[in-house]
């Protein structure tokens, strides 16, 4: 079948775009990423740009407890996100695999939208629900629930609900390719069996949905460990995380070895996690 | 269906209220005529009068709007190709190829962001449109050879194949058979990366430059120097705008998706 297709693939303006866009994309994002690795190893100009001579300094301050702290952070938040997404997605996704066709089409389109919208004025949206004189607050007052308001932006806990909300639709789209192969008959057979519900979940749905969690995981897991917008916006300057102490080294410090350092640690995990994620039969799944 | 459990509905009911509610906030108080706080003051046009006027508003739209076709357009023109390219040379039909196809996509943007700040500088390229273009671009031309591929694989090949047996040459084939069959794909994934381009905000803030401000640079600008209700008009505006796009992309290659989409189900 796919060599039938050779007499398209032999017309010349296709291989003119196959050649261009390997061209781009190594130019434009091979390279790049490789010069960060470059200039993690070089050290701080005088007056804020590179010097090019050889040093582990950069990664050695990486190791900084301060540093650390920022880092451990960021794997924290990223992990705790990626659980409490898997734990809330999964019964949307079941729901929505085993909908019937015209309403699985109108969900999934409703969970797809927001996958694809900005994420920066989502993001700020929350801005106004947990800000001091935000929605949450002044309804809580207006309720008698609270006298003052609760210092609710700004906090651990806002950037956590954020990176959720900002990440969820990441976990539910491969949960649901995931439960869509699990043959329903499957579920019937544990019920024949004497299963109860529970019992139904925990020994067929969940370890069938292994590899649904397994790429979620990981699509939540990249972006969170990275977020620059969420901690900026709903963290405030207090809680850092690695996005934002990027972003401070490169646009604020101009310390580019240092934030190159920074940034090959991030990469280092993304790309390790993206690896393993490929060994798996996930990965092995072009769809 | 059968035996779906109540507790799962309402779990999902409550997620897909956490997804929209705060969009609907947002929406609302865009309406809102007070100029301080939340309470409701009466609804009000005025923000988006506002909006509409403020001059430095409608540049951003502008440069907004460019930086998206241009980088799209350059996308679709490379990466259409490129999915036909790959789905016909069976040397490349590895799983690394999708690993490394989509990494661009799933790499935390402030990477990419730095990166080519840094390749940038240091080629003393100047910073504005073009290094932009570029940077959506390397978004964009993965978004829009995934898209393709997807459509290729449903395309039935006996397509391609009646027409060279008929004599066809291999640009026959490709203009008057391959291309008017991905017409739906090409136009979701050209609605879907315009979207996306539109929408970014991380890569755009390393590689712009003065004189190159879009929207959502705007917006972040407007938030950082302080809450002013035309900051949620602007949004509400982004906000629709986005979603009226995508959901037309996902409209698009669905509805003329032909029985072989239901036969892979």
């Amino acid at each position: 079948m796919l060599i039938n297709r050779l007499a398209t693939s032999s017309a010349f303006p296709v291989k003119l775009s196959l050649v261009s866009a390997s061209l781009f994309l190594g130019l434009f994002f091979f390279l790049p990423l490789v010069l960060v690795f470059g200039v993690s190893l070089a050290s701080r100009g005088m007056y804020g740009g590179i010097t090019w001579i050889a040093t582990w300094e950069n990664y050695q301050r990486v190791l900084d407890p301060l540093v650390g702290v920022i880092f451990f952070r960021s794997l924290l938040f990223a992990g705790l996100t990626t659980v409490v997404c898997a734990v809330v997605a999964f019964p949307l996704a079941y729901c929505l695999a085993r909908a019937s066709r015209p309403w699985q089409l109108i969900l999934l389109t409703l969970v797809m939208i927001p996958f694809w919208t900005n994420f920066l004025v989502r993001t700020y949206a929350w801005v106004l629900i947990l800000r001091a004189d935000g929605i949450l607050n002044t309804l809580l007052i207006r309720l008698g629930f609270l006298e003052e308001p609760l210092p609710l932006l700004f906090t651990d806990v806002s950037v956590f609900v954020g990176l959720v909300y900002g990440y969820l639709p990441f976990m539910v789209l491969p949960l649901v390719v995931a439960i869509e192969r699990i043959s329903p008959q499957l579920e019937d057979a544990a019920f024949d069996l004497y299963a109860s519900m529970g019992a139904m979940f925990r020994h067929v749905l969940l370890p069938l949905s292994t590899p649904g969690f397994l790429a979620g995981g990981v699509l939540v897991f990249i972006p969170s460990l990275g977020a620059f917008i969420t901690p900026y916006l709903l963290g405030g300057g207090q809680k850092m995380m690695l996005g934002t102490l990027i972003q401070q080294e490169f646009l604020v410090a101009r310390d580019w070895p240092f934030g190159s350092a920074l940034s090959f640690g991030l990469m280092g995990t993304v790309l390790l996690l993206w690896f393993l994620l490929g060994r798996t039969s996930v990965g092995k799944d072009p769809s | 269906m059968k035996r779906m459990p109540t507790s799962f509905i309402v779990m999902s009911l409550l997620v897909m209220l956490f997804l929209y509610l705060p969009v609907v906030i947002l929406i609302a108080l865009s309406f809102n005529a007070s100029t301080m706080g939340v309470a409701w003051k009466g609804f009000t046009f005025q923000w988006y009068e506002k909006l509409a006027m403020d001059q430095a508003i409608l540049e951003a739209t502008v440069n907004s709007v460019v930086i998206a076709l241009a980088s799209t357009g350059l996308a679709l023109i490379l990466g259409v190709g490129t999915a036909i390219g790959l789905e016909t040379r069976q040397g490349v039909q590895r799983p690394w190829v999708n690993m490394v196809l989509v990494l661009p996509l799933v790499i935390p943007e402030i990477l990419l962001g730095v990166a080519l700040l840094m390749v940038f500088v240091l080629c003393q390229v100047h910073l504005g449109f073009g290094t932009i273009i570029i940077g959506h671009m390397v978004f964009n031309l993965p978004l829009t050879i995934v898209i393709i591929r997807a459509r290729l694989r449903k395309l039935d090949p006996a397509w391609e194949d009646a027409a060279r047996d008929l004599g066809a040459t291999s640009w026959a084939v490709l203009t008057h058979i391959t291309l008017p069959l991905l017409r739906p794909a090409i136009w979701g994934a050209g609605l879907l990366g315009f979207t996306v381009s539109l929408d970014d905000f991380v890569v755009t803030f390393f590689v712009a430059g003065p004189g190159s401000t879009t929207l959502p640079l705007k917006v972040f600008s407007m938030i950082k120097t302080g809450m002013t209700p035309e900051i949620n008009a602007l949004s509400a505006v982004m906000v629709v705008v986005s979603m009226v796009c995508v959901g037309l992309s996902w409209f698009v290659q669905q509805r003329s998706t032909p029985a072989s989409s239901e036969s892979s189900y």
